[in-house]
């Protein structure tokens, strides 16, 4: 009789736990996505399958243990005149829960084991592309075809994400997700990325590629993917690296090998023409225009974009001894940076033409009336030593 | 020694000193653990409003109410203040209250050093605070915002209050170690003659253990700080490739002491858990010696872990497998654990008075904790989750629904016996239910987002986030309002009300139940005879 009873009740309890169970995990889908991608390659499809596998088994065990826990804390109450037993061990059942995890996960271990080889397997690549963390910024080396540039969060988003900006986010398409100079990469094709980073620790992270990786100033980490559909694909920086940590997202493009292959050439074009405008002289309205564009997007961020800086940290241009003192000083700051500040150096992310522009534009913007203008081929010939 | 045992025997007849001075000199173990306690409590909501600044931030996307660099010092300070202010202490504060009267001892065994290890406590955290209070009023630069972890390079950049944080880290630690040797000092030395190791309750096992771990990681937390500090001020290059040091180091050595330091914030929290349930089963705890060697290999475990924080920084492939599989073995004593909760349960006669309601709602949520902690440890699937919100439900869940679960279940398991009052129980379960339904709110929507691709630390976030964060947030707002609720029970219970028993509870057994509520000001200066009506483990059933 109190046996049949322990049953039905168990039965009752085992409905009730897995419609909880579905309620928690399935039920929220209707409101947003909940789940991990499966991603757009082989080893991202790898890894959701893990995951898969290792969440039915907590969700059985789950539904096991919490079962008879809630079957107890039903039939044997004292308020239903439940006698309390007196057992206190058994050495069986405790041999038993201990072997059948252990075998539980030597089953996990293996698959998991497998996927991490094939994606610790960095060699035979066919491209291959160097990224460097910056606070806050990616810069992108394509090592066969020459073509490199910075990547920073996009205009729109900049301004949206400002304190009490009065923007609507969601009226900016793909808030804090968009980028200035998209990464552009070929389909089909086995990609090395070698990360690094120059500053402080960031991380690498698209997850429809299904893995990240830190970005380590000094030491260089190897990662591959292939990409199997053409897309846009969207990541953020996932290791705190200071004020901006939010705002360096990662926009992955993949294109069919013939339009990727036009893209590179399109951007060896782009580079070819930066270099013949580093040798002509600019007008001062040339510079002004250009530089303020290159402060708003680079140097705006802390020293604002009235150049009246954020004390303590990040000091004011405006009226100050560096941006009116003398050139020479002021050029190899922005070059080289400072140490133990905040303030990079700039020579190794921005291009000859933007360091010129932004150093005129700080030299001549709200009040600093120096009348320097500083040419490209100044910032060359400083840079070449 | 004999001088402080002569001299707590001379006034074992007197009370305590009155007014302030009670407090800043005694070496009292129940003042002491008093202390300990009313301080962890206001450091509970000192973090606590901070996590409510965080998650004010996160309720929509775009920034409203505080700068990005504001936002990382609440989530660096709320990570400190919780676990060094809050968690830590309030165990140490359990442990004083309850190791000398579990054991059958009259206080602790060094007194004078235990005043120390306390008053050395708010003198650390004004350091802690003080750089985040003075930028709050425009001087200075704030508080430090690399994170709790400090890792450098960031934690390099951090301004003045740099110093002031490892300064804060190193009394702490003192603190800390302390009062580990205090506890082991007193468990090995000061037990009644009876009161055989295995005969000891859990929750003082547990200490034991807890004890040897802080010993054994504080230190090596105060030389990755030390070196921090050199590389800022001295211009070493401990951790800056440049000089020819490792950045990833840090993390090594940091995660070294950071994964005990997560144990010793859940073992104490078993060891109360493996107190309550039994209590109100009216039935010995199943698997008592299996329980002391689970403990025990967890604690081993916690040694050889660390790596598995950072499996994304590009170790080699044999270390990848190897903190993959050590961390999986885990599961395997935790799971034992968890068994015996739940088998200890079975053909009880159980009640469900408040201690136990969050006793049961630990062993349900701590094992939610352990599922995803589980899966976390699957490297390849890790590359995923690593540095997401799937990460800090996680340990949220094992340290919000664990850690500070147990710690209620167990003020509310002793407070009778600490002030001589029942507490409310009604206003006991209103606490409960609010706090176990918002925290469900606050937590588990953040395993969604960090799926779906939410990187932690971030004080701003894509708009395809905003659904569950604007849930979670409105469940820290009522998980953080619900602790009201224990002030008012506390404090009710602090003043009166229904007079307790000695034994408070039908089903506890225990030496400490075997003193007058509320306990005397001295206990036990005589050793007390113990017979196996007295003990939660008789010898007879202790094979």
């Amino acid at each position: 009789m109190r046996k049949e009873n322990t049953v039905i009740v168990a039965i009752a309890v085992v409905a009730a736990v897995i419609a909880v169970t579905w309620g928690i995990l399935v039920a929220p889908r209707a409101l947003a996505p909940v789940n991990m991608t499966q991603g757009v390659t082989q080893f991202s499809r790898d890894v959701y399958d893990l995951h898969m596998i290792i969440l039915w088994i907590c969700i059985v065990i789950g539904v096991l243990v919490f079962t008879a826990m809630f079957t107890a804390i039903f039939l044997h109450r004292k308020s239903r005149g439940h006698e309390a037993a007196q057992f206190s061990h058994s050495t069986k059942a405790e041999i038993l829960w201990t072997i059948i995890p252990i075998a539980i996960l030597v089953v996990m271990a293996y698959p998991a084991t497998k996927t991490l080889i094939t994606m610790e397997t960095t060699g035979g690549a066919d491209m291959t592309i160097k990224i460097t963390g910056y606070q806050w910024k990616w810069k992108y080396e394509y090592l066969d075809s020459g073509i490199e540039f910075i990547s920073t969060l996009d205009a729109a988003s900049n301004e949206a994400r400002q304190l009490k900006s009065g923007i609507d986010p969601a009226s900016v398409p793909d808030y804090l997700l968009n980028v200035d100079n998209p990464v552009v990469v070929p389909t089909g094709t086995k990609i090395r990325f070698l990360i690094t980073a120059d500053d402080v620790i960031h991380a690498w992270w698209v997850p429809v590629l299904g893995w990240k990786r830190d970005a380590i100033p000094g030491f260089i980490n190897e990662a591959w993917t292939i990409i199997d559909e053409p897309g846009t694909y969207r990541g953020q920086c996932a290791e705190l690296c200071g004020k901006d940590h939010g705002f360096m997202p990662i926009v992955l493009i993949a294109k069919p090998k013939a339009e990727y292959d036009a893209w590179v050439a399109g951007q060896q074009q782009r580079m070819a023409q930066e270099a013949e405008q580093v040798q002509r002289i600019w007008s001062k309205a040339e510079l002004m225009t250009k530089g303020e564009d290159v402060y708003n997007a680079q140097c705006a961020t802390c020293h604002q974009p009235d150049g009246k800086g954020l004390a303590p940290a990040f000091p004011a241009l405006a009226g100050s001894g560096i941006a009116t003192g003398p050139l020479r000083q002021h050029i190899d700051i922005v070059l080289n940076g400072r140490d133990g500040t905040a303030m990079q150096g700039w020579g190794k992310l921005l291009n000859e033409q933007d360091i010129a522009a932004a150093l005129t534009y700080t030299r001549n913007a709200w009040g600093n009336d120096t009348g320097d203008l500083v040419q490209p081929s100044t910032i060359a010939k400083i840079k070449n030593g | 020694m004999s001088e402080t045992t002569a001299h707590m025997h001379d006034d074992h007849d007197h009370g305590p000193a009155s007014g302030i001075m009670r407090w800043i000199t005694t070496t009292n173990h129940k003042d002491i653990g008093t202390l300990y306690l009313v301080f962890a409590l206001l450091m509970f909501f000192v973090g606590g409003l901070m996590a409510l600044v965080i998650r004010a931030e996160l309720f929509m996307p775009g920034l409203q109410l505080v700068e990005p660099d504001f936002f990382n010092q609440m989530t660096t300070m709320h990570a400190l203040v919780m676990i060094f202010g809050a968690v830590m202490p309030a165990f140490v504060g359990f442990a004083n209250w309850m190791v000398p009267m579990m054991v059958g001892a009259p206080d602790m065994a060094l007194p004078r050093m235990n005043n120390w290890s306390f008053w050395i406590i708010p003198f650390a955290f004004t350091m802690l605070l003080l750089p985040l209070v003075l930028g709050i009023f425009g001087i200075g630069g704030g508080g430090p915002a690399s994170g709790w972890t400090l890792y450098p390079p960031l934690s390099l950049q951090t301004g003045d209050a740099f110093a002031f944080t490892i300064f804060a880290v190193h009394m702490l630690g003192i603190s800390s170690i302390m009062g580990a040797i205090n506890i082991i000092a007193t468990i090995l030395n000061m037990r009644a003659p009876d009161m055989t190791l295995l005969r000891m309750p859990l929750f003082v096992w547990t200490w034991l253990i807890t004890a040897f771990l802080l010993i054994a990681v504080m230190p090596v937390l105060a030389g990755a700080v030390t070196m921090l500090l050199t590389d800022r001020f001295f211009g070493t290059t401990f951790f800056s490739a440049a000089g020819g040091g490792d950045p990833v180091m840090f993390q090594h050595i940091f995660w070294f002491f950071g994964h005990p330091e997560v144990y010793i914030m859940i073992l104490p929290a078993f060891g109360i858990i493996s107190e309550i349930i039994p209590t109100f089963a009216r039935k010995p705890l199943f698997g008592y010696t299996s329980m002391v060697y689970a403990t025990a290999s967890i604690a081993f475990l916690s040694f050889i872990v660390w790596a598995h924080h950072m499996f994304t920084v590009g170790m080699p492939l044999g270390a990848e497998i190897y903190f993959m599989l050590a961390t999986m073995m885990i599961a395997v004593p935790t799971g034992v654990k968890v068994f015996n909760w739940v088998t200890t349960m079975w053909k009880g006669a159980m009640t469900f008075e408040t201690p136990m309601l969050w006793a049961i709602s630990f062993v349900v949520l701590f094992t939610i904790g352990g599922f995803s902690g589980l899966m976390l440890a699957i490297v390849p699937v890790d590359f995923q989750y690593h540095d997401t919100y799937f990460v800090v439900a996680h340990f949220h869940y094992v340290l919000v629904t664990g850690a500070v679960f147990a710690l209620i279940a167990g003020m509310y398991y002793w407070i009778p016996k600490w002030t001589g009052y029942m507490y409310n129980e009604k206003l006991g379960k209103w606490h409960f239910w609010l706090s176990t339904i918002f925290v469900n709110i606050l937590f588990f929507p953040q395993h969604y987002l960090g799926l779906a691709g939410m990187p932690r630390r971030i004080p701003d976030y894509s708009v395809q986030f905003a659904e569950f964060n604007m849930i979670s947030s409105i469940g820290a707002f009522g998980f953080g309002i619900s602790q009201l609720l224990m002030v008012a029970v506390i404090w009710q219970c602090v003043r009166g009300g229904k007079k307790a028993s000695a034994r408070v509870w039908e089903g506890a057994r225990g030496l400490e139940w075997t003193v007058p509520s509320p306990a005397p000001y001295h206990t036990f200066e005589t050793p007390p005879a113990i017979d196996d009506s007295m003990v939660a483990h008789p010898d007879d059933l202790a094979h």
